[in-house]
């Protein structure tokens, strides 16, 4: 628990300092997501655990607690809403449309891009079988 | 009875009541979200902010107080986006299985998701520093925050704003995809990580790991891409 704790954090700080260091527009946890990743991928490769291994690892099982819990972590910050009353009042209903709006195309374009691509080289590659 | 206002003086101010109480209402609302089957409509999150945001008005409790404890709860945001790392290891053969798609729907996305927050808030005549505030929604908070920053705008709005958009991302994934007759969970996961970060990705672990996954990955890649077209959009 600790130990696996300590590595996520510790990837964190590496990924902080250098992001802040080499001023990156990267941020610094998403450094640490990637450092993280090939260190576990180097060890797969040199056989400390199979791929699917990785899970029940030190740094594993407190990941996937993390992740399992994801949501709570939004809510500090999400309470915030409460200092913006006057704004809400004012421009509630278009900010709401606002963000709606923009959500459902951000999410149409993403998900028709996605799967227009995957079946473009489907079709592709199975051309090339055939 | 002035014993027992002693209490509630010292209890208020102290990080351990707002910590503890924050963790409570969470399961007491997960609790019940499990009970009517994670139905999208009645979202976890959103629940919890409005339950302990009237408890603090209730109580008359200012937002700071309440953050000197709960900040305990939102630091590890930072140590679960490297917990990333675990699931994208695990999952490594279909993720490299999709790489083009993703880059594809990367580019796409993310141009979408600033350039109409940007546009449609002009249009509804917003003002400007909601306009600033606004552009980075879809971003984790953290990053989105810094965004806002660097052009002079308000972070405490931009973190309302991306919260409301990882929200709404949440509730309207499932029946939209559904609707849309998307079936790959790699496609949807995708697309509601990179529109509505990680509260996206919290809904989207709960349908699927792999769509889950697919959230956490796209969330990390808009936070990069974001940061890089903000700025050439907003100048």
């Amino acid at each position: 628990m600790i130990r696996g704790l300590t590595i996520l954090l510790g990837f964190q700080l590496l990924g902080e300092v250098l992001a802040r260091g080499l001023g990156l527009a990267v941020p610094g946890p998403v450094l640490g997501l990637l450092g993280l990743a090939a260190a576990l991928m180097l060890a797969a490769r040199q056989g400390v655990f199979g791929l699917a291994g990785v899970e029940a690892t030190d740094v594993g099982k407190a990941a996937v607690t993390l992740l399992g819990v994801l949501g709570v972590l939004f809510v500090p910050a999400g309470v915030g809403i409460m200092q913006q009353y006057g704004l809400l009042l004012e421009h509630g209903v278009a900010l709401l449309a606002v963000l709606v709006l923009s959500t459902v195309v951000t999410l149409v374009a993403t998900v028709w891009t996605f799967v227009g691509v995957k079946r473009l080289l489907a079709r592709r590659s199975g051309g090339r079988d055939g | 009875m002035a014993e027992r206002f002693d209490l509630w003086v010292y209890l208020s101010a102290s990080p351990l009541l707002w910590l503890t109480l924050t963790l409570a209402v969470w399961l007491l609302v997960d609790a019940i979200v499990q009970a009517v089957g994670r139905n999208p409509l009645a979202n976890p999150v959103l629940i919890s902010i409005l339950l302990v945001a009237a408890l603090l008005v209730a109580t008359g409790t200012p937002y700071a107080t309440y953050f000197a404890g709960a900040q305990f709860i939102h630091f590890l945001l930072g140590p679960a986006t490297v917990a990333l790392a675990v699931p994208l290891v695990r999952h490594w053969p279909i993720v490299r299985e999709n790489l083009l798609p993703m880059l594809a729907a990367l580019g796409v996305g993310s141009v979408v998701a600033v350039g109409s927050a940007v546009g449609l808030a002009v249009l509804f005549g917003l003002p400007e520093g909601v306009v600033t505030a606004i552009a980075p929604k879809s971003v984790t908070a953290g990053v989105a925050m810094a965004i806002t920053s660097s052009f002079g705008g308000d972070p405490a709005l931009t973190a309302v704003l991306v919260i409301s958009t990882g929200v709404i991302g949440a509730v309207i994934v499932t029946p939209l995809m559904n609707a849309m007759g998307i079936r790959d969970y790699t496609a949807r996961g995708f697309a509601v990580g990179l529109a509505s970060h990680g509260i996206g990705t919290a809904r989207a672990f709960t349908v699927d790991p792999v769509a889950g996954l697919f959230a956490g990955i796209a969330m990390g890649l808009n936070a990069v891409v974001t940061a890089l077209i903000v700025p050439l959009l907003l100048r």
